[in-house]
């Protein structure tokens, strides 16, 4: 078997190779290290019972789901029960529940959000709350 | 078995396509979210509900623009409704007309005196049978079982086809994104409702008979707000306040011919007091 | 096959380059629209669809006007449109993709197209027009592509290509009947409530698509060695000219339901577009336009002498595709929103942003039609040659 243009063939190859190796090159030696979303927001700190609706290794991986999941109750079956954790009742809410607690927009949701490259559209419309240090 | 290029390049596209889109489908598909029993739950909490709500708008009860004014702004503050200088981009959830512009078709000749001048008020209808859900390609707007005509705002895609279809004008498309602000910097949602959200660009909005406070056993704000003017209520009650208003007063309905059984009546009367 | 369409003349390339700076421009406006959202257009709350869907309609037009030549073909064994069969079916391809990026650049949110999918409704009137035109765009190429390639190897084309064929032809309609109920059904919009909308439709799209096909293959004798043939041409020319009294009597019709019934409503549309209503008559002029080309259209189309004489035709295939191209494109869906359901009028123009992705969708229209019909005449100019 030949390899007719071969020359051309291996250069066009190395060419292409280069280009999608683009973002190793850039970030070669920039280790960046996982972010450790922050906890300490004045409410947490006075709850007795440091809990979420779910551990942290669940919420980690789902909250993406569970906020779905609520969000498709709450505006399209109008089932708007509360999350009791702890005697404590919680909204089945982005901007009335979470965040009451996570206040920290910027270094709870921000942060891992930044790190992973993933632009959810929640804040387009959803309120966070005031936030004084960045 | 040998493959020629052709083939190679033939199967290697095909099976690409079915993987991408293959994984698209599989996790469209799979059951989202996790199931609500995982959850603590604290069970049904009391709310107002209904078998289907309605309104009647009661036109003696407002006697000047202030009363109307009251129950446009309770809305469009506690909404985050944005203003547009250019009427082109409105977006309004309640507003009002003139007789003419609200009953197309029942103006005549030679009309009762005032009636022309009459500022009705408007909202979305909740219509029995909405044209809007019928159209919707998304079920992005669709009908509770309480009747009332939702908007969810996740998953409109803004075709407008909706605004189309509704016999009322009562949808509005966030032609520009709300919470940006005009050429004198002046933010279009005045007042921020930070227990409320806004909308995002590309989206179709309308009025939602306030089910947020519906759940939380408050009346809609405009009805709150309107001192008897408007009167909520379940159509299908009979023993309700909305339905002795419909029994013992001459009530007309917008486009009624269209049948799309708008849920919101309106007494004109005369200038009687009730 | 495709390799064909790498290879060409200067003039093709320049033409290539032309198409794909306009669409670079066009794009461009587009990361506007994107970013400022459709404000950018001039669409408002009263008229909420325009220049943008207006096109798409009309381009299902063209799309499903294929059928103008398959059906001749495959089901009458009228052998003269074998050689245009081809072009019919590309023409088709490119009019759908099309259709498909004027529906994308109308969405309020673009990224979100796959609920329709994702969400399927049944009762949607629009789920259905994405199934069908989807249905046609895959039927079309692999019908075209599988003829294409057996012609060139000088074998028939295999036995089951000829069940799609056959689907294909009964595709077509649906397609452009799909979209006329995207009006049809619609309650307090006058205009559009016609059980004959579909009909007309139909006729409108069978007299402007064939009416394009013949200036595309008048423009493919002149530029390449491929001669679609003569009375290929002229049974096109026939073609149009059956639609075009069509179309225009359905016109009509409509005009008798809406004067004579003398109901306002139903008046309110047709005079805004054809003498202004409440003062405002920015349309008037090009419905006007529109008219003008459709009665020269017919002098010229009706009379088998002038329309034998090619010039004549081609200049009369010209006046049709404007005239419906106005009255489809533009003056069917602004008039819809014309008065507005408070019986108001808002007027409505497209801005130059507008216009500009609309003329990139075009030439992407273009691009995509122009390779494969550089791939087609290829093919065809090897066999014969």
């Amino acid at each position: 078997m030949k390899l007719y243009d071969g020359g051309k063939i291996i250069f066009g190859l190395i060419i292409f190779l280069g280009l999608i190796t683009i973002p190793f090159y850039f970030n070669a030696g920039k280790a960046v290290a996982p972010p450790k979303p922050k906890l300490d927001t004045p409410v947490i700190q006075a709850l007795a019972v440091k809990e979420c609706v779910k551990p942290k290794e669940i919420m980690r991986a789902e909250h993406m789901r569970i906020l779905d999941d609520w969000r498709n109750s709450v505006v399209r079956e109008d089932d708007r029960q509360k999350i009791v954790i702890g005697g404590k009742e919680f909204t089945k809410s982005l901007q009335n529940g979470c965040l009451k607690c996570h206040s920290n927009k910027k270094d709870f949701c921000d942060k891992c959000h930044t790190y992973m490259a993933v632009n959810p559209y929640c804040w387009d419309c959803h309120f966070t709350p005031k936030e004084n240090k960045s | 078995m040998s493959i020629d290029r052709r083939v190679f390049l033939k199967i290697a596209g095909i099976t690409t396509a079915f993987g991408l889109g293959g994984s698209t489908l599989i996790n469209g598909l799979k059951k989202r979210g996790l199931e609500a029993s995982e959850l603590p739950f604290a069970g049904k909490q009391g709310g107002l509900t209904a078998k289907r709500w309605g309104m009647v708008v009661d036109m003696s009860r407002f006697r000047n623009e202030h009363d109307i004014q009251r129950v446009i702004d309770a809305c469009h503050n506690i909404h985050n409704v944005p203003f547009f200088k250019n009427p082109k981009h409105e977006v309004k959830w309640i507003w009002t007309d003139t007789f003419n512009h609200t009953f197309p078709g029942m103006e005549s000749e030679f009309m009762m005196e005032g009636l022309e001048e009459m500022p009705f008020l408007m909202l979305c209808n909740h219509c029995k049978e909405p044209a809007c859900v019928r159209v919707c390609p998304t079920q992005a707007t669709f009908k509770r079982k309480d009747g009332i005509v939702m908007m969810d705002m996740h998953r409109c895609i803004g075709c407008r086809f909706c605004m189309a279809a509704c016999p009322f004008g009562a949808r509005s498309f966030n032609w520009r994104d709300p919470r940006g602000k005009d050429e004198d910097g002046r933010p279009f949602i005045r007042k921020l409702n930070p227990e409320y959200p806004t909308r995002m660009k590309g989206v179709v909005e309308k009025c939602t008979f306030c089910t947020e406070r519906l759940a939380k056993g408050l009346q809609p704000a405009c009805a709150e707000k309107s001192n008897g003017g408007l009167v909520f209520g379940d159509l299908e009650d009979p023993d309700s306040e909305l339905r002795e208003i419909l029994r013992t007063r001459y009530t007309v309905r917008r486009k009624q011919e269209l049948g799309t059984q708008p849920s919101v009546y309106y007494v004109i009367g005369g200038n009687d007091d009730v | 096959m495709f390799e064909k369409a790498l290879t060409g003349s200067k003039r093709y390339w320049i033409w290539i380059f032309v198409l794909l700076a306009v669409i670079g421009a066009g794009f461009l406006a587009y990361l506007k629209q994107y970013e400022y959202g459709l404000g950018l257009t001039g669409m408002s709350r009263d008229v909420s669809w325009g220049f943008y869907i207006g096109q798409f309609t009309f381009m299902v037009g063209i799309a499903a006007s294929g059928v103008m030549l398959v059906l001749p073909y495959y089901l009458h064994h009228y052998k003269k449109f074998g050689r245009l069969v081809i072009l019919g079916e590309f023409l088709a391809i490119s009019a759908v993709i099309m259709c498909m990026l004027f529906i994308f650049v109308d969405l309020g949110q673009p990224k979100r197209v796959m609920n329709v999918m994702l969400h399927p409704t049944l009762n949607s009137v629009m789920f259905w027009d994405m199934v069908v035109l989807m249905g046609y765009l895959v039927l079309n190429v692999i019908i075209g592509w599988t003829v294409l390639g057996s012609e060139r190897k000088g074998t028939p084309p295999p036995g089951w290509i000829k069940p799609l064929i056959y689907l294909s032809i009964a595709w077509a309609p649906s397609i452009h009947t799909v979209t006329a109920f995207l009006y049809a059904g619609l309650p307090g919009r006058h205009f559009w409530l016609s059980a004959i909308m579909a009909a007309r439709f139909l006729s409108s799209a069978f007299a402007s698509g064939p009416a394009l096909l013949i200036i595309l293959a008048l423009i493919i004798r002149k530029l390449t060695k491929f001669d679609p043939g003569k009375e290929a041409i002229q049974s096109l020319g026939k073609i149009v000219t059956y639609f075009m009294l069509t179309s225009v009597f359905f016109l009509g019709l409509e005009f008798f339901t809406a004067f004579y019934s003398n109901i306002p409503s139903h008046m309110a549309s047709f005079k805004y577009l054809y003498a202004g209503l409440d003062g405002h008559n920015q349309l008037v002029p090009l419905m006007w336009i529109s008219t003008i080309l459709a009665v020269v259209s017919i002098v010229l189309l009706i009379n088998p002498k002038f329309r034998e004489n090619e010039k004549i035709l081609a200049l009369a295939s010209v006046a049709v595709f404007f005239s419906l191209w106005i009255d489809k494109g533009f003056g069917l869906v602004i008039g819809g929103f014309i008065p507005n359901m408070f019986e108001g009028v808002t007027e409505y123009w497209p801005t130059q942003p507008e216009m500009m992705i609309s003329m990139g969708v075009w030439a992407i229209g273009l691009l995509v039609l122009t390779v494969l019909y550089k791939i087609a005449i290829t093919v065809k100019e090897e066999v014969e040659l």
